[in-house]
Order: structure tokens, then C-alpha cells, then sequence
């Protein structure tokens, strides 16, 4: 009896196991396709995609198609104007969120309500539908560079940054967050003639470690990954161009596989690195937009 | 209550201004310049001063008719049919183009069915954006169910206390940190119609017997790689979301159910769904969101072809918004698509709402 039932758990438990790795199946093969695919010369990789080698790095390995696509683009010059996005953005982002996100959550001002409202009423309009109408307000805006006023941010990075800094669920995600830390501590605080600025930085900053990191996650995503459609439209020069929109270089003429999985593995393996090491950080962050909503 | 060390007006406003600012300045103005270049001939640059046309713009993308054609008939009175006993109708054209009907004027055939004798002629002003409307709603018709559904799916199956179980939900969430671009590229090599991989797995799988198809060249099969691939992108996103979700649920409903004797069925419907309702209302809303904004994958992928097969709202707005510098149209299908979306999660709200 009792061995009847162990193997009958047994096979249960081979079963759940076979349902498991067959739909892990189903999400890593794509991905390891494109690193294998990126190690072949052409010819080799369209043979190869008629049998379960096109998932194996047989054959005639190497790492030409990196060399090649380096030539073809220039992506370094792409990788480094996205860095450059991302990093400063994310930055910015979350000096600027926080600091309105403190204000919403521990003082008392008229208006903070219609305010916070306002801000929060933005979640349900989709960047989509206001890209247009902001490419012709940022053709027209003025800014101050070292030779007077200019006008007009088309290809720049201020263009691709300042409009990403502040949205509606980051400042969300701080509010939700100061609202769970103890009050007491602050109204002490003030209380013993610590400034509002002292409390923010002495006291709710160092507290806040677990929301500053989804915050910085979510919005690196954001910049660096998800950033098409905008620079698409508001960054014509290389100089600017982020990675995601210098792919139209593997399109001339005809596509050149090989070369373009190359790219595409050396634009997402930082991604994927940073994601394989802070993996509990990366899916917190995700199922913490999921809370409340 | 309000203490009197945490009241402070110049403090408040101080920290909260440059946050807000930037919000007012980026999203708020653009959304109400949207609805305000609607109803304006607004280019990106033009020689000319803008002008106000009021309702113009929506006339031209939403007018459609529909017309009754009577079959041709020969002298005798006798339907005049082809060789394949076909029915022959003259040319819609006949009509959008003549003077005695000038409110079909410069419209074009959309589709057409057949009642009775008779030839039944959608026509519309602006067929593209038709099409364009009708794509995004079947696609956020296929991927809502198709990605939330497989994510829940998912969520259960990640659920479990398994040993090395994290090392699934790993893999389940990889997609989701790979750019949308990125995976719009590789499907592009899975789908492709002469050495694409997805071929020549079904022809390895059926032995030969599946014929290659042209994944993305295909009108019957474009849109529907594209719905396949966008749910296989984000679909651990929402997995996650849902996990979150069955993690609030309470480990004593589930000692009480079995203790009760519930099916695994029963368990899921009387103790995990009920305690899952938030979550799915957010997943709801959110996966129906990102559904109207599709872009990235149908620029990179068909650029709205083949023949308009997946042409969407967004690349509408880009293509004219940018590409012609319309900032007019653009604005308008804007507007019109955010009417949409905020109709329907307004519509989802409702019919989610809680019950007393």
C-alpha cells in the first residue's frame, strides 16, 4: 500500500516537473536561439534552424558577427547615449519623485489633496496619446545653453530625458510607501527643530531602501528597454540616437541575420545580467505596481 | 489630525512644485493641446497661420455609409453575371464620385456582403484608419484573455512548494526584461516565411507535412503573430501580478476548504478567485492599456502591412502625427483613442465593481 501511494506521488511529482520545464521551454528557447544564432555565419545559421542544432553552438563558432556589427553601426556610440538617458533620468526620477511624494505624505499644505489627485489622474492617459501633441510643444521650447537662449530640443538627450522624469506611479509608489513609516519619527524630528529638508534626508531616506530600488528598476526599464516610439520621433541625429532605435542599420538592402543577433544579444545581455543578480529586487518591483493598484 | 509641526504650506508646495511641474508641463498641457489640435489644420512646420475647422478632422476619420447596390442588368432586365456566375455591380465608385451624391464624396470601399441580389458597400472616408481601428480592438480582444488567463495560468503553476521552483519563475519572467524591440526582431527571424525556425519546427514536428507559411507576410496570419508573440513577451509580468495576488490570500481558507473536502476545482473557484478579484481588475485594466498602445512591434515587424493587415491606432498617429507632420491628425486619432480607453476601463470598473 504505502509503496503504491510513494510511487504514485512520485509520478505526480515527475509530471509536475515535465509541465514546468516544458513551458520554461516554450520562454528560453527563443532567447537561447538568438545567442546561438549570433556565434554562426549566415549560411551555416539558416541550415542550422531545421534541426534541434539551431540550439546547440555547433559547428563553425566564433565571434565574427560581433565584429561585423561593431563595424557596421556605431554601438558604441548608441550604448552610450542610452546609459547616459537611463542613468541621469533615473536619478532625477527619483530626487524629484521622492521629494514630492514626502510632501504629499508627511506635511499638511492647502491644496495637497487636488493636487495629488491631479497628478494621480494622469495614470490613465497612455504616453501615446499625447506624443504627438509633445513633438510640437518640445520643436518649440526654449532652453538656455552657453550661447544664449535656443529654441527648439529636437535632438538632444534633454529631450529624451526631461519629459521621462516625473510619472504619476512612481510618485504613487513613494506616497504608498512613507504612508506605512511610523509618523512619530517625523513629528519628533520636528519636533527637536530637525528641518524638513534634515527629515527627508536624515530620516526617510535611509528608511527607504526597498522603494528607491523599485523605483530605480522599473524606471531603467523603462529607459532603457521600452524608449522607442519617442526618440523615434524626436531624435533624427546619430549622435543622440538611443540603441533601441539604431537597429534600422541590419536593414539595408537585406537583413543580415547573423549580424543583427549579435546586436540584439549584446543589447540585452546587460539587462538580462542585471536582472539574473537582483532577480528578488526585479519581481518585487514588478508585483509591487500590483499592489492596490 | 493635522499637527501643527507638520503644517506648512511654503515646505509643501516647495517640495511638491518641480515634481508637479514637470507632470503639468509634459503630460497634462500635451493632453489638452491634443483635444485643441483636433479641431485645428496644426502642422509641424507650415508657412501658414493654423486655422480653426472645427469637427473637420473627426469627419474625415469617421464617416462611413453604407450602400445598397443593385446588381447590373442587360437590356432584358436579366442580372448580368460573369463567367463564374459571379453577379456583376457596377463600381462603387460610380457613386462616391458623382456630383448627385456629394455626401459620399471622396469615400472608398471598406467591405462588402452580398443580401439578396443586392451588394451591401461599407464605405468610408478614411478606410486606413478603419482598419487601423479595427486591428487594435481585435488585438486587445485576443491578448486581454490570452495574457492575463495564460499569466493566471502561470501563477498557479509557479504557486507550488517545489524544490528549485524559483528557478521556473525565473525563467517564466525572462522575456520581460528583454526590450519589446528586441523580441520584435528575433520573432521576426522565428516568423520568417523561408528559413524561419517556427516553420521548420512544424515541419519537423509533422514530419513534413506542414507547409511553410509566411508568418508576417500573410494578411490571414500577420496579426495573429503578433498577438502570439506579444502575449509570450509580457506574460510574465502578469504572472508575477497574480502571484503577488495568491500570496495575500489566507493559508487557513485553504486548511478550512480541504477539511471541507473541496475539489481542487471548488478550492479555486469558492477560495483563490474571490481573494484574487483586485488583482485581476488591475490586471484587467493594465493589460488593456498596453494593448491600445501597440507600436514597437508592428514598426519594427510589418510596418501596418501586409495590404493594412496590422495597421494600429498608435502607428496611425505616428505615421501621420510624424511621418507626414500632421500634427492635426495625429492629434485626432490621440484623442479619439484615448476616448476609447477611457471608455472602456470606465466600462471595466464599473462591471467590476464591489458588490455589497
Amino acid at each position: 500500500m504505502a509503496l503504491v501511494a510513494k510511487e504514485n506521488t512520485g509520478l505526480r511529482l515527475a509530471a509536475r516537473y515535465a509541465v514546468l520545464v516544458l513551458v520554461a521551454l516554450v520562454f528560453a528557447f527563443p532567447l537561447v536561439f538568438m545567442v546561438i544564432s549570433s556565434l554562426k555565419p549566415d549560411l551555416q545559421l539558416l541550415q542550422d534552424t531545421g534541426s534541434l542544432r539551431a540550439f546547440l553552438p555547433v559547428g563553425d563558432i566564433s565571434l565574427d558577427n560581433y565584429f561585423a556589427a561593431f563595424e557596421r553601426a556605431p554601438i558604441g556610440r548608441f550604448m552610450l547615449n542610452s546609459v547616459i538617458v537611463t542613468v541621469v533620468t533615473v536619478v532625477l526620477s527619483i530626487v524629484i519623485c521622492s521629494v514630492a511624494a514626502f510632501s504629499f505624505a508627511f506635511l499638511n499644505w492647502r491644496g495637497r489633496g487636488v493636487i495629488l489627485s491631479i497628478i494621480l489622474a494622469t495614470l490613465i492617459i497612455p504616453f501615446e496619446t499625447i506624443a504627438i501633441p509633445l513633438l510640437l510643444e518640445v520643436s518649440r521650447l526654449p532652453w538656455l545653453g552657453v550661447e544664449g537662449i535656443e529654441w527648439g530640443w529636437l535632438n538632444t538627450y534633454r529631450v529624451q530625458i526631461i519629459p521621462w522624469i516625473v510619472d504619476a506611479l512612481t510618485i504613487f509608489l513613494f506616497v504608498q510607501y512613507f504612508k506605512d513609516l511610523p509618523k512619530e519619527l517625523i513629528e519628533a524630528a520636528r519636533a527637536e527643530g530637525a528641518s524638513w529638508f534634515q527629515v527627508y534626508h536624515k530620516i526617510v531616506m535611509p528608511l527607504s531602501g526597498p522603494v528607491l530600488a523599485t523605483a530605480a528598476i522599473l524606471k531603467s526599464l523603462k529607459m532603457y528597454n521600452e524608449q522607442y516610439l519617442w526618440p523615434l520621433i524626436v531624435v533624427q541625429d546619430e549622435a543622440h540616437r538611443p540603441i533601441m532605435v539604431g537597429l534600422g542599420y541590419f536593414f539595408q538592402l537585406d537583413v543580415a541575420w547573423g549580424e543583427l543577433m549579435a546586436y540584439l544579444t549584446l543589447i540585452s545581455v546587460p539587462v538580462l545580467v542585471f536582472y539574473l543578480i537582483l532577480q528578488r529586487a526585479f519581481i518585487a518591483s514588478i508585483a509591487s505596481t500590483g499592489v492596490k493598484g | 489630525m493635522a499637527s501643527k509641526l507638520t503644517t506648512s504650506n511654503r515646505a509643501g508646495w516647495g517640495f511638491a512644485l518641480p515634481g508637479f511641474a514637470l507632470i503639468a508641463t509634459f503630460i497634462i498641457l500635451p493632453f489638452f493641446l491634443a483635444f485643441l489640435f483636433s479641431l485645428t489644420n496644426q502642422r509641424l512646420i507650415s508657412p501658414n497661420p493654423t486655422e480653426f475647422i472645427g469637427l473637420k478632422n473627426y469627419r474625415d476619420l469617421l464617416s462611413v455609409a453604407v450602400l445598397t447596390i443593385e446588381p447590373e442588368r442587360d437590356a432584358a432586365g436579366e442580372i448580368v453575371r460573369d463567367d463564374a456566375g459571379e453577379i456583376q455591380y457596377p463600381r462603387v465608385r460610380t457613386i462616391t464620385r458623382s456630383g448627385d451624391f456629394p455626401q459620399y464624396k471622396g469615400m472608398r470601399e471598406w467591405f462588402r456582403w452580398q443580401s439578396g441580389d443586392d451588394a451591401k458597400v461599407v464605405i468610408a472616408k478614411d478606410v486606413v484608419f478603419m482598419k487601423a481601428l479595427r486591428n487594435t480592438l481585435i488585438f486587445v480582444l485576443f491578448i486581454v484573455p490570452l495574457q492575463g488567463g495564460g499569466a493566471l495560468l502561470l501563477a498557479l503553476l509557479i504557486n507550488q512548494k517545489l524544490r528549485g521552483i524559483n528557478i521556473f519563475r525565473t525563467v517564466y519572467f525572462m522575456p520581460v526584461v528583454i526590450s519589446i524591440v528586441v523580441v520584435s526582431l528575433l520573432w521576426r527571424f522565428i516568423y520568417d516565411g523561408n528559413d524561419g525556425l517556427l516553420n521548420n519546427i512544424l515541419n519537423a514536428l509533422s514530419f513534413g507535412l506542414f507547409e511553410p507559411v509566411d508568418w508576417l507576410g500573410n494578411t490571414d496570419t500577420a496579426l495573429g503573430s503578433i498577438i502570439a508573440m506579444s502575449a509570450w513577451q509580457a506574460v510574465g509580468f502578469h504572472m508575477v501580478i497574480w502571484l503577488s495576488g495568491l500570496q495575500t490570500i489566507s493559508p487557513t481558507f485553504y486548511e478550512v476548504a480541504a477539511i471541507e473536502g473541496a475539489s481542487k476545482w471548488q478550492t479555486f473557484r469558492f477560495v483563490t478567485w474571490p481573494g484574487l478579484r483586485n488583482t485581476a481588475v488591475l490586471v484587467l485594466i493594465v493589460i488593456t492599456m498596453q494593448a491600445f498602445a501597440l507600436f514597437a512591434q508592428i514598426d519594427v515587424m510589418t510596418n501596418g502591412g501586409p495590404l493594412d493587415a496590422t495597421q494600429t491606432l498608435v502607428f496611425q498617429t505616428v505615421e501621420r502625427g510624424y511621418g507626414k507632420q500632421d500634427i492635426s491628425g495625429g492629434s485626432t486619432i490621440s484623442v479619439i483613442l484615448f476616448l476609447i480607453v477611457l471608455a472602456i476601463s470606465l466600462v471595466q470598473r464599473y462591471l467590476t465593481r464591489e458588490r455589497d
